[in-house]
């Protein structure tokens, strides 16, 4: 299935074919009338649209004689749903860093209080891996 | 690349998926300083807390957080276990963390991460990330997935979605 994704990314990596997105998102269309402003053969339009096909971005119907083009919105909503919850995903992942964070900020403040009288290098040296992060 | 304009607010993050490039950016702004968000990502108990949530337990198998060094930690839920490795192409300190990514699941599938520490004074760090996939293909599974989790339940739901379609 990320087969039917990559080719969705990959129809709408194309500028021509994301014209045709954004002109049938406003109504359907023949082939002959997406044709019309682009320099270009019917052909190579033909080929463009196959691939938008392909993708399931947009179809076709059979039955009607001059077959309009139907951009199908709901394949195009999926492609927003995945980054959005992607987005959402590393938001909340983020969120958790904060919260770390914010535990980090605390315990220096508490160290800071702490070690009025004494040295601070104490404190830097309770992680076990600080061998490493000098290593770098 | 490390240019920013410190007056703009990331205090939430934003999500960059280009179109019919390879890559994924994301910039965060933290209410703590660069060696504190340095150190949460180095620091693998400070990773551990909050690279995955709390559905997941995630356990480090190598972590050696130095330029050159590698990482693997395995993630389980009650779905199974996913394990993921890498390597540490840079690390350095406060500043910049260059890895690599692979999840054991698609092993022929690897990205770079090039993440980068900004201090905004005040306490207050951007944090910049860059993921260069080794193909679109890989980049836009890694975004259809969800992230590193939920691969089987998004995959499921893309099914219904394009049956529906």
């Amino acid at each position: 299935m990320a087969d039917q994704l990559s080719k969705v990314f990959a129809a709408l990596a194309d500028p021509t074919r994301r014209d045709m997105v954004a002109r049938l998102s406003v109504a359907d269309s023949t082939v002959n009338e997406l044709a019309e402003p682009y320099d270009v053969s019917l052909q190579a339009v033909s080929k463009h649209l196959k691939v938008l096909e392909d993708s399931g971005l947009v179809s076709r119907t059979r039955d009607a004689q001059r077959r309009p083009v139907h951009l199908e919105d709901n394949v195009f909503d999926l492609m927003t749903k995945w980054i959005e919850r992607y987005k959402q995903q590393a938001e909340e992942r983020y969120q958790r860093l904060d919260a770390v964070l914010e535990a980090m900020n605390a315990d220096e403040e508490a160290n800071d209080s702490d070690s009025s009288a004494a040295s601070a290098e104490g404190s830097e040296d309770t992680s076990p891996h600080r061998k490493s992060r000098k290593g770098a | 690349m490390t240019t920013t304009d410190t007056a703009a607010d990331y205090s939430t993050l934003k999500l960059d998926v280009p179109e019919g490039v390879q890559t994924v950016s994301i910039t965060r702004d933290f209410a703590a300083s660069p060696d504190k968000v340095f150190r949460a990502h180095i620091d693998p108990e400070l990773f551990v807390k909050w690279c995955g949530p709390d559905s997941i337990t995630n356990t480090i198998r190598e972590w050696n957080a130095t330029t050159g060094g590698n990482w693997s930690y395995v993630s389980n839920d009650d779905r199974g276990e996913y394990a993921f490795f890498g390597s540490f192409h840079e690390v350095r300190e406060n500043e910049r963390i260059v890895q690599t990514f692979t999840f054991e699941g698609f092993p022929d599938a690897v990205n770079l991460e090039i993440l980068t520490l900004t201090d905004l004074g005040d306490g207050r760090t951007r944090l910049m990330s860059t993921s260069i996939f080794d193909s679109l293909e890989s980049r836009d599974g890694m975004v259809a997935s969800g992230m590193e989790h939920g691969i089987v339940e998004g995959y499921n739901k893309l099914d219904r979605l394009l049956v529906e379609a």
